[in-house]
C-alpha cells in the first residue's frame, strides 16, 4: 500500500512538472499555432536562474525559507523576460511562415543548453534548496518527499490561476477566442499579437517556475533537463488535445502515473516507453486527444 | 443640380493573389455614405475574398480609402477599429465561448459604451440566451450574434458577407429587417445571394464577375433588367436566352448556370 501511494504521489509529482511545461506550449500552440521547441530551454533557463540565486549571487535569495521564494521568483521572472523577448525577437518575425518558426526554435531550443554549459559547464549541478523542503511526509504509510508536494502545490495553483485568467479576463477572452479563430478576433479590431506576447510571458513563467522547483525534485541542475523532459511535454499537449488546459492537466497525471508505476512495476526505462505505448493507445481511440482538439 | 455625397469606402484596383492563386484581377468598387451597396456576383466571382480584401484577411494591394484615408497598408484590427463592424459569411461565432462572451469580445475599450441596449431591442432572445454557448445556437440565433457584434460599437460602416445563406424564410425576413434599419444610420456593404433582400435594401450595387468589376449601377435599375441580370447574376429566364427582357422580381429563378446560386426568395 505505502509504495502504491509513494508512486501514485511521485507520479503526480512528475505530471505537475509535465503540466507547468505543457500548459504553457498547449496554449501557444493553440492559439498560434507555433510548436515551441524552445519551451524546455525556458525551463532550464529557470532552473539556472533559480540555482544562480539560490547560491548566493543575488542579494537576499538563498538556499532557505523566504531568500529560496525569492530566488524561485527571480528564476521565475528571467524565463519570462526569455519568453517575451523570444517571441518579439523571433518568433514575431516569422509569423505566417511555420518552417521556418520551427526550425528557430529548434535553433533556441539547442542554442540555450549550449550556451549554460558554456558558462557553468556541462556537468550537473547541486540544487540548493531549503532543508525543510528536503525531508518526506508521512501519508498513508508512506514517507512522501515534500519536493513532490510542492510540485503537486505549485501546478495546481498555476492551473486554478490560468483557468481564472481564461475564464474571468478579458484577455483570457481574446486567448480563448484565438484559439478557436484566430483571424475573427482581429477582425473584431483586437490586436491578436498582443495576446501572442501574453501567452508567451504566461507560459514561459509556468515553464521557468517548472524548472525552479523541479530543481528540487532532481535534487541538481543540468543544460539539458528542459530539452530532456520537452517531449514528454509534447507527449501531453497531443494527449490532451491543442490549446486546451483540462486536457494538458488530465494527460500530464496520466503520463507522470503512467512512466511511475511501469518503472517500478517491469524494468527501469519501460516508463517512458509505457509513455508512448499510452499516446498510440490514445490517438487510435479518440484522434483528436482527450478534450477533442486537434488544433 | 445636387451632388451626392462622396462615397464611404472607395476601393480601387484591388487585387489579391493567394498562393499560385489569383483570385481578384482589379476590383473597383464605392460604398455610398448612405444606405446599402450590394455586392454581387456569381459563385466565385470574388466577392467574399474582397471583403476579405478590404478588410486585409488576406494579402492585397491596390487601394481601400475609408473617408478619404488609405487604408490598405493597416494591419485588420487597426482598420476595424476605424469603425467597420463585420460579419463574415460563416458567422465568425466563437463556438465556445457564451453568447454574452462572443458580444463582449466585439466591445472597443475607449471607444464609449457598448450599444447593449439597441442589439438586446433588435435580439431580445440574445439576452435570454446570454449563457448559452455560442456553438448550440442555431444558424439564425448565430446570425443575429453576428450582426449584433457589428452594431454594439457605432462603426461607420457594416459588412455583412451573405447574412441570410442557409436561414429559414422567417429568419431571412428578421434579418433583412434588422440590417434595413440599421442601414438608416449606418451605410451597409452586403454581399447577398438572395435578390429579394437586394431588392428591398439595396440602393447601389456592384456585380463581379471573374475577380473584376462588372457592372456599378443602382441596384433596381440592374434588377428590372431582365437581360443584365441574367448576364451578370446568371437569374432569370432559365430555359430562355437571357436576351431579352422578363418581367422582375416575379420570373427571378436560379438559372440553368450549374456555377449560380443567386436566387430570389420571399422577404
Amino acid at each position: 500500500m505505502s509504495t502504491v501511494v509513494l508512486l501514485t504521489l511521485t507520479g503526480l509529482g512528475l505530471g505537475a512538472l509535465y503540466f507547468l511545461v505543457a500548459s504553457g506550449l498547449s496554449l501557444i500552440f493553440g492559439l498560434m499555432d507555433v510548436l515551441n521547441f524552445a519551451h524546455g530551454a525556458l525551463m532550464s533557463i529557470g532552473a539556472y536562474g533559480t540555482w544562480w540565486a539560490a547560491s548566493g549571487h543575488l542579494p537576499g535569495a538563498g538556499p532557505g525559507g523566504a531568500a529560496f521564494a525569492l530566488a524561485v521568483v527571480f528564476g521565475t521572472a528571467v524565463g519570462t523576460v526569455a519568453a517575451v523577448l523570444l517571441e518579439l525577437a523571433v518568433i514575431r518575425p516569422l509569423y505566417a511562415r511555420p518552417r521556418e518558426q520551427i526550425l528557430a526554435t529548434v535553433g533556441v531550443g539547442l542554442a540555450v543548453p549550449a550556451l549554460l554549459s558554456a558558462i557553468w559547464g556541462a556537468d550537473a549541478r547541486p540544487f540548493p534548496g531549503p532543508a525543510a523542503l528536503s525531508g518526506t511526509a508521512g501519508l498513508l504509510g508512506a514517507e512522501v518527499p515534500f519536493n513532490r508536494l510542492v510540485l503537486i502545490a505549485a501546478a495546481l495553483v498555476v492551473l486554478a490561476a490560468l483557468r481564472l485568467f481564461l475564464s474571468r479576463t478579458r484577455h483570457g477572452l481574446v486567448v480563448r477566442a484565438g484559439v478557436e479563430d484566430r483571424a475573427m478576433v482581429t477582425a473584431l479590431g483586437i490586436d491578436v499579437r498582443k495576446a501572442f506576447t501574453l501567452v508567451f510571458a504566461i507560459g514561459g513563467a509556468a515553464a521557468a517556475l517548472g524548472g525552479a522547483i523541479g530543481g528540487l525534485y532532481f535534487g541538481s541542475v543540468d543544460p539539458e533537463q528542459g530539452t530532456s523532459l520537452l517531449i514528454f511535454a509534447f507527449v501531453v499537449v497531443v494527449m490532451g488535445g491543442m490549446g486546451s488546459l483540462a486536457g494538458a492537466a488530465l494527460a500530464s497525471v496520466a503520463v507522470g502515473l503512467v512512466q511511475q508505476f511501469a518503472n517500478y512495476y517491469t524494468t527501469a526505462g519501460l516508463g517512458d516507453l509505457a509513455v508512448v505505448v499510452l499516446l498510440a493507445a490514445l490517438l487510435l481511440v479518440r484522434p483528436r486527444g482527450l478534450t477533442g482538439r486537434l488544433a | 443640380m445636387s451632388t451626392s455625397p462622396a462615397p464611404l469606402l472607395t476601393v480601387r484596383d484591388l487585387r489579391v493573389v493567394i498562393g499560385d492563386s489569383h483570385i481578384l484581377h482589379g476590383v473597383d468598387l464605392d460604398v455610398a455614405a448612405r444606405g446599402t451597396t450590394a455586392l454581387l456576383g456569381r459563385n466565385g466571382a470574388g466577392k467574399t475574398t474582397t471583403v476579405r480584401g478590404i478588410l486585409g484577411l488576406v494579402p492585397r494591394t491596390g487601394s481601400v480609402l475609408l473617408s478619404g484615408e488609405e487604408t490598405v497598408r493597416l494591419a485588420t484590427h487597426s482598420l476595424v477599429r476605424r469603425g467597420i463592424g463585420y460579419a463574415p459569411e460563416d458567422r465568425g461565432v466563437f463556438a465556445t465561448l457564451t453568447v454574452a462572451e462572443n458580444l463582449r469580445l466585439a466591445e472597443r475599450p475607449g471607444a464609449g459604451q457598448p450599444a447593449y441596449d439597441l442589439v438586446h431591442g433588435l435580439f431580445p432572445e440574445l439576452r435570454q440566451r446570454a449563457r448559452q454557448a455560442a456553438g448550440t445556437l442555431s444558424g439564425g440565433q448565430q446570425q443575429m450574434v453576428a450582426i449584433a457584434r457589428t452594431l454594439l460599437n457605432g462603426n461607420r460602416l457594416i459588412i455583412a458577407d451573405e447574412p441570410t445563406k442557409g436561414l429559414a424564410p422567417k429568419v431571412v425576413t428578421e434579418v433583412a429587417q434588422v440590417l434595413e434599419r440599421a442601414a438608416e444610420a449606418v451605410p451597409v456593404l452586403l454581399v447577398e445571394q438572395n435578390l429579394a433582400v437586394v431588392r428591398r435594401l439595396a440602393r447601389h450595387c456592384v456585380v463581379l464577375a471573374d475577380g473584376r468589376t462588372a457592372h456599378r449601377g443602382p441596384a433596381a435599375e440592374l434588377l428590372a433588367d431582365a437581360g443584365a441580370a441574367h448576364r451578370l447574376l446568371g437569374v432569370g429566364r432559365a430555359g430562355h436566352d437571357g436576351a431579352g427582357p422578363s418581367p422582375a422580381g416575379a420570373s427571378a429563378r436560379p438559372a440553368a448556370h450549374p456555377a449560380t446560386r443567386t436566387e430570389e426568395a420571399e422577404v
